[in-house]
């Protein structure tokens, strides 16, 4: 067997720089420009208004054309020169066949412990970047929106990620936890902290009950029936007027207490309690670290889990369900688990969404809600827990971000409204990941073991 | 008398004495269906404790389905399985695998993006991970090449080390019957060899029994102590491996163009 180590040990040549000369790359990003301003002539290039009278007014915006076109030469232009060299570097490792060596590089080093502290002290943050609690108000609120996505997306992460059954219908469990808390604090008067783990049990039965149907679906007919059974759980709110109230919803839902102290004024309220002033704004903050509890109990269960038996059956399944099944593994067990684990945080994350809005329709729970959340798995990567973080921060803060960017109204003229191109720049932002990062943001992924020594 | 000379007296002993008792494999008068189509043509096979059993046969002859219907996968629709005993013929994949048989199957069906430590892992997930550290030992030793590349991920390895990897996954059940299916598939005559006198010492030092399913007549029935011919989903001729080496019709079915 000795003389087998001298097999394929011989080293690939790394393929030598085959950058290509600067001319080509200007003519080719001249190209994309130019391709940009055939796009841009009939779409952007002129607008219409309403003139005085009952005609159309056009008004020539080649301001922003040039500006698109120069954009994308640039872009096109940094991309080759770039993004191709680091790309090559990635593939001539991957050829050498060895993995990425463990060095600083890897991302979610820095990545996780810095995104865990803003995360952790964001609400004082915000209170002294804006001069007061009230003032920071915005800021929380959109942590609290980030982090609820957050939570949605690791739960998925755990359904797609890693036991690779694409779903797109996981914010049907979002609804069925949102309406168990609505439903049953109105309707039995409970409290939130009996609801919400009732909420996490009743979403996971509905993942039984999905799981079991889908049980020999794989890839886009699974994705389908998850897809309609979202919009099942949907129709039925929004018919069944006698038992979820109809498109009305269900309003004055209580309001979050901290453990049985409401956050109210005067005597037996939250501030008189602890000897503060009453401020409305106690609230806010605690839901704002409720979620961010909930989020990284989300995150504590997927990485206990990925180390345990179970949660390595779902990688496998990932990867090859026949093996799976002639290495003993129960395929029905382990893809029930994974649907009844994600749908119960997002049962958590729902009756959270219910106790904060203090008001569910199901208008909340469409479609593009199941999408928003997919995507964010995927952008983050596919399996990668810090990956998913970044994506919610960027799909949920960015759309935000934009409606803040006055500034962009000096290059393009008054009028222009960035709040309009939002989905304009979400798309672009897709198509450029698809391009630079297809594998998603932090497309490497961690094994559960590692040998404790490593040499070298 | 030389090493080799009293190791084929071991075997030979060793394969008659398992002859007197039931054997621990037996396919009998097996069909399978894919759809309407018979791939298995009433089967009869027996693999006692202790041997090498080889299963040759052209491309499309039924030799991986039997595998797969030992496994549960297609379900037999006719005859009976038994393994130690036991009838698992409509036994369940996952509960068939956990009875100490294991395969290496066709195509290997590494987990791809998990390491060679976590495929290991999953071989292992049938005795819950009892003795795991003990038996990757074991398996670093028997692959040393394994031991080399303990932490990559598997689909990055090369073809040769994934089957070794393949092997040793399913060795990590601690099997009694381990089923192999073309196991020299797409390697080099070296990695080839390699890995034939690794399941030979394994049989030899362990007694662990061996079905092994192969393109490469000559290696395998070299390798076993007993063959079966497979012809479009029937067992055609059976015998020692010798005999069947031997045989003209196998010579020209099987091993023309020399002895590869
Ligand atoms: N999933 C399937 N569905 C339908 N037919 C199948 C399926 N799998 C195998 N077959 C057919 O069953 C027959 C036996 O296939 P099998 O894979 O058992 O052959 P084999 O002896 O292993 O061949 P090879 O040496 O090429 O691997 C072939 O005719 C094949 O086309
Ligand atoms: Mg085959």
């Amino acid at each position: 067997m000795a003389q087998g180590s001298t097999i394929g040990q011989v080293a690939p040549t790394v393929a030598p720089r085959s950058t290509a000369a600067l001319p080509a790359l200007l003519k080719d990003a001249a190209l994309f420009a130019l391709v940009t301003l055939g796009l841009a002539i009939p779409v952007v290039a002129y607008r219409t208004d309403l003139g005085q009278g009952t005609g159309l007014v056009l008004t020539g915006r080649w301001g922003l054309v040039a500006s698109l076109c120069l954009a994308i030469f640039v872009l096109r232009l940094a991309q080759r020169l770039v993004l191709a060299e680091v790309s090559r570097r990635r593939d001539a490792r991957i050829l050498a066949g060895v993995a990425a060596p463990p060095v600083a590089v890897r991302p979610a080093r820095i990545l996780g412990p810095l995104t865990l502290a803003i995360a952790l002290t964001l609400p004082f943050l915000a209170a002294f970047g804006s001069g007061g609690l009230s003032e920071g108000r915005y800021w929380i609120d959109l942590g609290i929106l980030i982090l609820t996505y957050v939570m949605l997306g690791w739960g998925l992460n755990i359904v797609v990620g890693l036991a690779g059954l694409l779903d797109l219908g996981y914010v049907a469990f979002y609804a069925v936890g949102a309406y168990s808390y609505a439903l049953l604090s109105t309707v039995f008067g409970l409290s939130f902290w009996i609801c919400l783990p009732l909420s996490g049990l009743f979403a996971a039965a509905f993942g039984i009950l999905l799981g079991f149907p889908v049980l020999r679906l794989r890839g886009d007919y699974l994705a389908i029936v998850t897809l309609a059974f979202g919009e099942i759980i949907r129709l039925v709110l929004i018919n069944w007027t006698d038992f979820s109230g109809g498109s009305a919803g269900v309003s004055s839902i209580p309001r979050v207490n901290f453990f049985g102290v409401p956050f109210a004024a005067g005597e037996g309220g939250f501030a008189a309690l602890f000897g503060l002033s009453f401020n409305p704004m106690h609230r806010v903050v605690f839901l704002y670290y409720l979620i961010l509890v909930l989020a990284l109990i989300t995150n504590l269960v997927t990485l206990r889990m990925r180390r345990l038996p179970l949660g390595r059956a779902w990688e496998a399944l990932r990867e090859d369900e026949i093996a799976c099944r002639s290495l003993g593994i129960d395929t029905t067990i382990t893809k029930l688990t994974a649907f009844a684990l994600g749908a119960m945080f997002a049962g958590f994350a729902g009756s959270f969404f219910a106790v904060r809005q203090g008001f569910v329709s199901p208008e909340s729970f469409n479609f593009l809600e199941s999408a928003i959340i997919l995507a964010i798995v995927v952008l983050g990567g596919m399996g990668s827990q810090i990956g998913v973080a970044i994506a919610a921060i960027a799909m949920v803060g960015a759309p935000e971000l934009l409606r803040n960017l006055g500034f962009l109204r000096a290059v393009f003229g008054e009028g222009f409204d960035p709040n309009e191109y939002r989905l304009l720049l979400f798309g672009l932002a897709m198509v450029g990941m698809m391009v630079w990062r297809p594998r998603g943001l932090i497309s490497e992924r961690t094994p559960s073991v590692r040998l404790a020594g490593r040499k070298s | 008398m030389s090493v080799a000379g009293i190791n084929v007296l071991v075997d030979e002993t060793r394969a008659r004495m398992a002859q007197a008792q039931a054997p621990l494999l037996s396919v009998r008068n097996v069909s399978a269906y894919y759809g309407s189509i018979r791939a298995l043509k009433g089967v009869d096979i027996d693999v006692n404790e202790g041997e090498i059993v080889a299963l040759i046969g052209a491309n499309g002859a039924g030799k991986s389905t039997l595998m797969m219907t030992i496994f549960g996968q297609p379900q037999a629709r006719e005859g009976t399985i038994t393994f130690a005993g036991q009838d698992i013929t409509r036994l369940p994949t996952h509960e068939i695998a956990r009875l100490n048989l294991a395969q290496s199957p066709e195509g290997r069906r590494i987990f791809s993006r998990m390491t060679v430590r976590e495929n290991l892992q999953m071989g292992a997930a049938v005795n819950g991970g009892r003795h795991f550290a003990e038996d990757l030992e074991r398996m670093c030793t028997l692959f040393p090449r394994l031991k080399e590349r303990i932490d990559q991920r598997g689909g990055t390895m090369s073809g040769g080390e994934q089957q070794m990897l393949a092997i040793a996954r399913a060795l990590m059940s601690r099997p009694r019957l381990l089923m192999l299916d073309e196991p020299s598939l797409g390697l080099a005559p070296l990695v080839v060899k390699q890995i034939f006198s690794t399941v030979r010492e394994l049989n030899r030092t362990e007694g662990l029994t061996v079905f092994i399913v192969e393109q490469n007549a000559y290696h395998a029935l070299k390798l076993a102590h007993r063959g079966y011919v497979m012809v479009t989903g029937a067992v055609t001729m059976s015998g020692t491996g010798q005999a069947l080496l031997d045989d003209p019709q196998v010579k020209a079915a099987y091993l023309e163009g020399g002895q590869h």
